[in-house]
C-alpha cells in the first residue's frame, strides 16, 4: 500500500500543532471547574463553585489583582494610543529634524529584553525617588505600548490618499474639521487594532511589570506569586473568562464582516 | 468665502507674478494670467509643465513662492483652501470612501452650514444622472460613476472657479465625450469660470474658448484653439505640441510690406509678413502638413504658392482619413504631408519623386530664436508622433547603408 504524503502528513501534523496549542487552554478551562482546596493541581470533583464566587478566595485577591491589571491596561491603551497615533501622523506627513532619529528609538524598546527595560526603568524611578505604584506600571506599559501603536497606525497613514485630506480642505473644512471627519475615520480600523494590541500587550506583562510594581499586584504577577504555593482555581476562572471573551469578540467580528462584504458584492 | 452664501456667478482669475519653487527645482518659473468671469480655460502642456502646480496654487493647497492670486478682483493669497471660492475635481477623483455617495456632495454644503445639504446634493446628484446611487459607497462605482460625482461634489457648492484637474484621463473614449458634453452642458447652465488643466491637446482644442499652452514653468502662447493656435503658433513648442509642423529655418533675403522671403537652402520662401513674428535676419518658418500638396511633376511657378523638391517619398502610412507622406528632400531634410485619402488611392509610392507646395498664406513665421547651426530643416521636434516618424526615417536609412 502505497502511503499519499501529501494526503496524510499535513493533516496529522496540523493536529499535532494544534492540539500542542491548545492543551494548555483545555488544562486551565478544565480545572476552572475542579472543587480543589488550596491547590489546583489534582483533581477532586466537579464544581460551579469558583465560577460564582470567584472573589471569595484569600479575601479577593484574585479580583483585586484583576482588577488593577485591568485599570492598567485600559488607562495604558488610551495613553499609548493617542499619542502613538499622534506621532504616527507626525512621522508619516511632516518632515522634521530628527524625524528618523525619532523613527529609529521608537523601534528599540520592541527590540530591546523586557528584563533589561524593566530593571533599567525601576533604576530610573529609584534615581529620582519615585514611588512604585499603579502609576509607575502604567507609565513603563505606555512607554513600550506607544512603539506598537505607532508601527501599526503608520502604517495605515501611508497608505492614506493625501488628496483625501485636500479634497477635505477644499471642500471648506477647515484643518481640525478634516481632520475629525476626513482622516481619523479612515486612520480608525488601524488605530482600533493598535489599542487591542496595546491593551493585550498590557493586560500579560509581567516582566517589566514585576519590576515596577512595588507592592501592586496586576493579574499575571498574582498568578507567578501563588505558582509557589499553588495557584487557585478562582484565576483559572478569570483566565478563562477572559479567553472566551476575546474568542466570541473575534467571532463575531468575523462573521459581521464576512455578512457586509457579501452585502457589498450583492449591491455592487 | 464663509459660510452661507453661494457665488453669484463665475469670477474672474487673475495671476500676477507668479513664482513657485520646490526644494532643488523650479516648478513656475514667472506666471502673469488673466481669465475672464464665465470662460472655459484650459492649461495645456506636458507633464512636468508646471500646469498642475498651478492648479494647486489656485486651490490654495500650495503657497506661491511670489506673486499673488486675485479671485474676482479680491486678493487670496493668503487665504487657505478653505476660506477660497473654489473647488477642485481632483484627477483621482478622491472621493471619500467611508461616506456614502449622497454625504460625499453633501460634504461642502454642511461645512458651509448651507440650509438643506441634502436637498441640494440629491439635485446635484441629478444633474449628473446619479441620484439612483445616492446610498452607495465610492468603491462600489464605475470609474465614470466616481468621476461624475466627484463632479457633482464639487459644483453642488456652486464655485466661482471650478478646477478641473485632468479629470477625464482614466476614462475610455466613450465616457470621455460624454463627459466633455456634460461639462460643457453643465458651464452653459450654471455659467461657471472653468480651470481646465490636461495634456491632452484635442481635449482642449474641442472643449475650452482658451487655451494656455504651457512648457517648463512659463505659458509659451495663449489664445483661441482656432485659429490662433493651430493657425499662427508662436514657438516651435507650440507648433509641435498642438499637432505637427514642418519647421525650417533659414535668412530673410528680401521683404515687402505684405511679404517676407526666407532662403531655405537655395528655395525662395514666402511668409505673410502679418503671419510672422520676426522679419529680419534667421528665422524659422513652418507649415503644417495638412497645407501641403504633393505633386508627381514639378508644379508651374506661382507668386502665391511656395514649391520644394524635387524630393523622394520615403514613408507611406494611412491613418484613416488621411494617408501620411514623408519626404525626403536634398539640404532640406524629411518634411510630413498630409493628405486626404482620394478614392484612387495614394498619390505616390515609396521611392517616387515628389514636389511640395503650399499656399504662401498657409506658412507661418516663429518668435523663436532659430537654434545655431541647426541646418534648414528645424530641429526642435517635440511631438512623439514626428519622433517616431523621424526614428524610422533614421531606421530606414542605416538599412540603406548597410
Amino acid at each position: 500500500m502505497k502511503i499519499s504524503l501529501g494526503r496524510w502528513l499535513l493533516p496529522v501534523y496540523s493536529a499535532l500543532a494544534l492540539l500542542f496549542l491548545m492543551v494548555p487552554i483545555a488544562y486551565t478551562f478544565v480545572f476552572s471547574f475542579n472543587d480543589s482546596l488550596k491547590s489546583n493541581i489534582t483533581w477532586r470533583g466537579f464544581t460551579f463553585d469558583k465560577w460564582l464566587n470567584v472573589c471569595a478566595v484569600q479575601n479577593g485577591a484574585v479580583c483585586e489583582a484583576f482588577g488593577n491589571s485591568l485599570v492598567i491596561g485600559s488607562v495604558a491603551t488610551v495613553l499609548a494610543t493617542v499619542m502613538g497615533t499622534m506621532i504616527a501622523i507626525a512621522i508619516v506627513r511632516y518632515r522634521f529634524r530628527f524625524r528618523s532619529a525619532t523613527s529609529l528609538l521608537l523601534f528599540l524598546p520592541m527590540a530591546t529584553p523586557e528584563v533589561v527595560l524593566g530593571a533599567g526603568l525601576a533604576a530610573q524611578f529609584l534615581s529620582l525617588g519615585v514611588a512604585k505604584d499603579m502609576t509607575t506600571i502604567i507609565l513603563a506599559h505606555t512607554m513600550f505600548c506607544i512603539s506598537f501603536v505607532v508601527v501599526t497606525v503608520k502604517a495605515r497613514v501611508a497608505s492614506l490618499d493625501p488628496a483625501l485630506e485636500e479634497a477635505g480642505r477644499d471642500l471648506y473644512g477647515s484643518s481640525t474639521q478634516v481632520f475629525l471627519r476626513v482622516t481619523l475615520p479612515l486612520l480608525v480600523p488601524g488605530i482600533l487594532a493598535a489599542a487591542l494590541l496595546s491593551f493585550a500587550l498590557s493586560f500579560d506583562d509581567f516582566i517589566i511589570t514585576n519590576f515596577n510594581s512595588g507592592a501592586v499586584t496586576t493579574f499575571p504577577k498574582y498568578i507567578y506569586i501563588s505558582a509557589a504555593r499553588g495557584i487557585p482555581a478562582e484565576a483559572n476562572v478569570i483566565a478563562s473568562a477572559v479567553f472566551i471573551f476575546a474568542l466570541v469578540v473575534v467571532v463575531t467580528a468575523q462573521v459581521s464582516s464576512a455578512a457586509r462584504a457579501k452585502r457589498l458584492a450583492r449591491e455592487g | 468665502m464663509a459660510s452661507g452664501a453661494f457665488a453669484e456667478a463665475g469670477a474672474d482669475l487673475e495671476l500676477v507674478g507668479i513664482q513657485k519653487r520646490f526644494p532643488g527645482f523650479t516648478a513656475i518659473e514667472h506666471l502673469d494670467l488673466s481669465i475672464p468671469a464665465g470662460s472655459f480655460f484650459a492649461l495645456l502642456g506636458p507633464s512636468g509643465c508646471g500646469k498642475t502646480t498651478t492648479l494647486r496654487l489656485v486651490a490654495g493647497l500650495e503657497e506661491p513662492t511670489a506673486g499673488s492670486i486675485l479671485i474676482g478682483g479680491a486678493d487670496v493669497t493668503q487665504q487657505k483652501a478653505f476660506q477660497r471660492p473654489v473647488n477642485t475635481v481632483f484627477q483621482s477623483y478622491a472621493l471619500f470612501p467611508h461616506m456614502t455617495v449622497l454625504e460625499n456632495v453633501a460634504f461642502g454644503l454642511r461645512r458651509r452650514k448651507i440650509a438643506d445639504p441634502v436637498g441640494k446634493a440629491h439635485e446635484a446628484l441629478r444633474l449628473v444622472e446619479l441620484d439612483h446611487l445616492a446610498a452607495r459607497k465610492p468603491q462600489q462605482l464605475s470609474g465614470g460613476q466616481q468621476q461624475r460625482v466627484a463632479l457633482a461634489r464639487a459644483i453642488v457648492n456652486k464655485p466661482a472657479l471650478l478646477l478641473l484637474d485632468e479629470p477625464l484621463g482614466a476614462l475610455d473614449l466613450k465616457l470621455r465625450r460624454q463627459m466633455q458634453l456634460e461639462l460643457k452642458t453643465i458651464q452653459e447652465e450654471v455659467g461657471l469660470t472653468f480651470l481646465h488643466v490636461t495634456h491632452d491637446q484635442e481635449e482642449a482644442m474641442t472643449m475650452a474658448d482658451t487655451i494656455a499652452v504651457m512648457n517648463k514653468g512659463r505659458i509659451e502662447q495663449m489664445g483661441a484653439p482656432e485659429p490662433a493656435l493651430r493657425e499662427l503658433p508662436k514657438t516651435a513648442f507650440v507648433a509641435n505640441f498642438l499637432g505637427q509642423s514642418n519647421l525650417f529655418t533659414g535668412p530673410v533675403v528680401g521683404s515687402t510690406s505684405t511679404s517676407i522671403t526666407v532662403d531655405i537652402a537655395g528655395h525662395r520662401v514666402l511668409v505673410p509678413a502679418d503671419r510672422a513674428h520676426r522679419h529680419a535676419g534667421e528665422v524659422t518658418i513652418g507649415v503644417r502638413p495638412e497645407k501641403m500638396w504633393l505633386h508627381r511633376k514639378a508644379p508651374v511657378e506661382a507668386a502665391d504658392r511656395n514649391v520644394m523638391g524635387p524630393g523622394r517619398v520615403i514613408d507611406v502610412s494611412f491613418s484613416g482619413v488621411s494617408t501620411q507622406y514623408l519626404v525626403a528632400v536634398p539640404y532640406i531634410g524629411t518634411l510630413i504631408v498630409f493628405a486626404q485619402n482620394m478614392a484612387f488611392g495614394p498619390v505616390a509610392d515609396v521611392g517616387d519623386e515628389v514636389w511640395l507646395d503650399w499656399h504662401v498664406e498657409h506658412g507661418f513665421g516663429l518668435e523663436d530664436e532659430p537654434v545655431p547651426g541647426a541646418g534648414p530643416r528645424f530641429a526642435a521636434d517635440t511631438d512623439t508622433r514626428s519622433i517616431a516618424a523621424q526614428r524610422r526615417e533614421s531606421l530606414v536609412t542605416e538599412l540603406e547603408e548597410a
